[in-house]
């Protein structure tokens, strides 16, 4: 099974407390990658929070290439850093020529900046991200993974512990920091082990990971196909939980807790007996291919900073959520909480239901929505 | 002891050819039996497809066979038998005859055997048994007068059932935990009624929560396996009480909302005025019987219909409108429908329709009007090679009032047809129903017009594998209906048994209006046959459910599926496996 990690905190935090809560749940992993997304950036992106932080893996040609699609769109280089890599050959790691984190400034039409993007510039990021992954993808030259304000991804294939040596990211004192960390080890074993099946994945403000086998992945994923231009790779089953949570929020401009009603409906004996029950049941039949099932558990950053959780209808996969006073740590096993705050009253853990939302507002606080 | 003298005037048979005189026995007298000629062209059971095998030691006469035949295929005959006897003092051998009573086959093709073994199952020494006469000429013979050769039944002649070759062959193993049929829970319904996509649903937020801001078209949620449409005239009365009655106890006792549809022909009036209306879906096709009294009847409605279903055509006779023989059209039947007793021909198509479009905007239209746009308007079509152009236009219909697709394949099953239409004409439902179902998805339509599809499923028995095959390739749910009827006893089959159902003559009161017959049927044994299938078929749907990992409908989860056969799976867009 995958094993999930996510830290929300009060301080910006290294990515290093993530690989050892992997290392505590390894039994439950095969060591096969590691990948996190990092928001609300402290470390070396701390002062460049607006501006938009592109991701990606390649090659030197893919580079090249990137680098004048960029250019020729208006777009400009502020800032990058270039990780500080460790070159032992028998790290067991997959990698790439290139790891690119950059900054970069707006075509001038759009370049100002606050604290989320506009609609257009929401867009141009967008369109941007596809068009370079679809640039760089057809002959296998990079994997572009986000180009978002304040958001920052790492994919990698190998052994998690020789992926954290290998970016120095073992060190408490990492340049790279963030208020906001999900981690995911083991790469996709339903299909090809490819970079891009590794969750989390990102699109638009929105993260997400998961625990599980999405067994109505195919009536998602031919649902989803012809929803959003975005909605496409589905090298992972979890990718079809991002596109819902993005559609029902982003598109539909639902309420949150419906992304819950979408993707694990009430039952028509429980619907029946609340008053909001006609839309309930007409929100099944509009969005029936939405649904999953499966055990899973989801885990999920909104634009907005807050995380989520969302265990499936059965409750068939373990998720627990534990605090201490300037921390929230999320794991798909206690013993990976424990890792980071062993000291904490365990009575105040909380194991998300299979009809519940967990929220994690941004004052740490953890709000429990019965669907 | 005197040898008998024939003196009585049957017919008495030889082994053919001229008549001849029968050699003079002892006695001298003067033959009084007459022997008729017996010449080559003259039908004969040797020509009939089912020939009776009749044991003359066990028979002990007692004419149950002969009273229970409702063809008249077989009669009783006194029949002249030689033997030799010895009688006095010093036995001396003396060949005599004498007269038995036999049990006969008639030879008419008008009278001809079916097959139904009713006789084999009313003899109480097992002596009377029909069999199937693979040599039979009764093609060549049936058509004699000019006229076509009609029956009731299913399609012969479909070489492969597809539906075995599928197989549920995606299981949750060590990825996934199967679950547990017998303690998980599970939602097993289905939507009947024009579904919208989601950002045309008219909803507002209101205090973070959704709230219905407009009309949304009827949406009725029903379980996925329906009771397909047979009309009250092509069923016995006491056959569609039977299935009535089921659908009722089903609803209100079990918690299972299976629906019926009623097909052409009206309603019992006192039915349309009852609660259980509800769970009907009235059927509407060309000839419109029995619409006068469901007008008549509205105003006196105490709910509505579950649907309505315009039938455009059916799988087993594609192209062909209905026909209720004459010989079937009862006094309570001229009632339902408003009719005299005569052959009642339904159109091959509704008058006055002559495009997808126009029937969308009138009689669409016109239906959702009668009920005041609060019940679900479906459409029944036989699967065609051009099934894919009718859905793409239902589909993209701007009213959004096409509430449900019904596809009927060419297994489906009738009351009365020409075989020649059975036989030759129609499409194999699977194929199309995944094109449908693909072309919905090619379009982001997928459940917007529910597709419910029929046509030879529960031909073995095993409805809930079918249906569940028939789920994963894309369908909302399967409407059957030949089953319930052998449930109740009907004994036709694909192999040319029985498929009496057009002449009235039906051995076990399903498809007659004769009150002889129809009280063979047994309503509440019937009624109780079919609640006990359909509970059975609940548990084995969750059997299947249980494997893969769902416990909801798999609409269009093809993955689940593997094909044993490579142009099955090629075609049907699922994995082959071997």
């Amino acid at each position: 099974m995958c094993r999930m990690a996510a830290i929300k905190a009060g301080h910006p935090i290294a990515p290093a407390l993530t690989l050892r809560m992997m290392l505590a749940m390894q039994k439950g992993h095969d060591n096969s990658g590691f990948a996190m997304v990092m928001q609300d950036l402290g470390g070396v992106f701390a002062e460049h929070k607006p501006f938009p932080l592109l991701s990606m893996a390649c090659t030197s040609v893919g580079l090249e290439r990137a680098d004048q699609i960029l250019e020729e769109a208006g777009w400009t280089l502020q800032f990058e850093y270039q990780p500080d890599v460790v070159n032992d050959s028998t790290l067991d790691l997959k990698r790439m020529p290139h790891y690119v984190f950059r900054i970069y400034r707006y075509p001038p039409p759009l370049d100002t900046y606050n604290h989320q993007p506009t609609p257009e510039q929401k867009q141009l990021l967008l369109e941007t991200r596809l068009k370079l992954r679809a640039a760089l993808a057809h002959d296998d030259q990079g994997y572009v993974y986000s180009f978002w304000p304040d958001v920052l991804t790492l994919k990698e294939i190998g052994d998690p512990r020789d992926i954290g040596t290998y970016f120095h990211l073992w060190d408490e004192q990492h340049p790279l920091q963030a208020r906001l960390i999900s981690a995911q080890c083991r790469q996709n074993t339903n299909y090809q082990i490819v970079r891009y099946a590794a969750h989390p994945f990102f699109l638009q403000g929105y993260t997400l990971m998961g625990n599980g086998e999405n067994t109505f992945y195919q009536k998602n994923k031919e649902f989803q196909q012809r929803l959003h231009p975005a909605y496409l790779g589905f090298e992972s089953d979890t990718q079809c939980f991002l596109y819902t949570l993005h559609y029902v929020c982003e598109q539909l401009r639902w309420p949150l807790a419906y992304y819950k009603h979408v993707i694990t409906p009430l039952s028509f004996e429980e619907m029946n007996t609340r008053p909001d029950g006609q839309v309930l049941r007409r929100i099944r039949q509009s969005l029936m291919h939405l649904e999953i099932n499966g055990p899973n558990t989801v885990v999920f950053v909104l634009p907005d900073g807050r995380m989520g959780v969302i265990a499936d209808a059965k409750k068939l996969r373990p998720y627990v959520i534990g605090r201490d006073d300037d921390l929230v740590v999320s794991a798909s096993e206690v013993c990976g909480v424990n890792m980071v705050i062993p000291r904490r009253n365990t009575e105040l853990d909380i194991y998300p239901g299979e009809r519940e939302t967990v929220i994690i507002n941004n004052n740490l606080e953890v709000e429990r929505w019965k669907q | 002891m005197e040898a008998v003298n024939l003196k009585i005037n049957v017919p008495v048979r030889n082994n053919g050819g001229e008549a001849r005189p029968t050699p003079a026995r002892d006695t001298g007298q003067k033959r009084a039996v007459v022997i008729k000629p017996t010449y080559v062209r003259d039908p004969h059971p040797i020509d009939l497809p089912w020939k009776i095998v009749w044991n003359s030691e066990t028979c002990i006469r007692c004419g149950s066979c002969v009273a229970t035949c409702t063809f008249g295929a077989i009669q009783a005959e006194l029949q002249k038998q030689g033997q030799t006897f010895s009688t006095g003092p010093i036995p001396k051998p003396v060949d005599n005859s004498q007269v038995i009573l036999a049990i006969k086959q008639v030879s008419d093709p008008k009278h001809f055997c079916r097959g139904c073994s009713m006789c084999e199952k009313v003899c109480p020494t097992n002596s009377i048994r029909p069999v199937a006469n693979e040599h039979h000429r009764f093609p060549l013979l049936a058509r004699q007068g000019g006229t076509p050769i009609k029956r009731g039944g299913r399609a012969h002649h479909v070489p492969v059932r597809v539906l075995d070759y599928i197989k549920v062959g995606r299981i949750s193993q060590m990825t996934d935990p199967s679950l547990d049929a017998a303690r998980h829970t599970f939602d097993l319904l289905t939507p009947f009624g024009r579904g919208l996509p989601a950002d045309q649903l008219p909803l507002r937020v209101e205090n973070g929560k959704l709230v219905e801001a407009g009309w949304t078209p009827p949406l009725r949620w029903i379980y996925p396996v329906l009771i397909g449409d047979m009309s009250v005239g092509a069923l016995s009365w006491r056959m569609w009480e039977a299935l009535a009655l089921a659908v009722a106890y089903l609803n209100e006792e079990c918690g299972m909302p299976v629906r019926m549809c009623t097909g052409e022909g009206g309603v019992p009036n006192r039915l349309l005025k009852s609660e259980y209306l509800k769970y009907f879906i009235l059927q509407i096709a060309s000839g419109h019987f029995g619409w006068n009294r469901i007008i008549k009847a509205m105003p006196e409605m105490v709910t509505e219909p579950a649907g309505i279903l315009i039938k455009i055509g059916q799988g087993a006779k594609p192209g062909d409108g209905g026909l209720l023989p004459a010989e079937k059209v009862a006094p309570h039947i001229q009632a339902i429908r408003g009719v005299p007793k005569a052959d009642l021909l339904s159109p091959p198509n509704h008058q006055g329709l002559y495009s997808i479009e126009e029937s969308v905007q009138k009689m669409f239209l016109s239906m959702n009007a009668a009920f005041k746009f609060r019940v679900p308007v479906a459409i029944k079509v036989a699967a065609s090679s051009t099934s894919v152009a009718v859905f793409n236009n239902l589909i993209r219909d701007p009213y959004h009032i096409v509430g449900g697709f019904f596809l009927d394949g060419l297994q489906g099953g009738t009351g009365a047809a020409h075989e020649v239409s059975l036989n030759h004409t129609g499409h194999p439902i699977l194929s199309k129903l995944r094109d449908c179902y693909l072309a919905a998805v090619e379009q982001g339509k997928q459940g917007q017009i529910p597709l419910f599809v029929g046509g030879g499923f529960g031909d073995t028995g095993d409805l809930a594998a079918d249906a569940f095959k028939a789920i994963c390739l894309g369908a909302n749910g399967v409407f059957a209906a030949k089953i319930w009827l052998q449930l109740a006893g009907c004994v036709g089959n694909e192999k040319g048994r029985c498929n009496a159902c057009n002449t009235g003559h039906c051995p076990v009161g399903i498809c007659t209006q004769d009150p002889r017959l129809v009280a063979r049927l047994d309503v509440d044994a019937v009624a109780q046959n079919i609640v006990d299938y359909f509970l059975a078929l609940d548990v084995e749907l969750k059997k299947l459910l249980a494997p893969i990992g769902n416990s909801t409908l798999p609409v269009g989860r093809s993955d689940a599926l593997i094909a044993m056969n490579k142009a099955i799976a090629d075609r049907l867009q699922i994995a082959y496996a071997c």
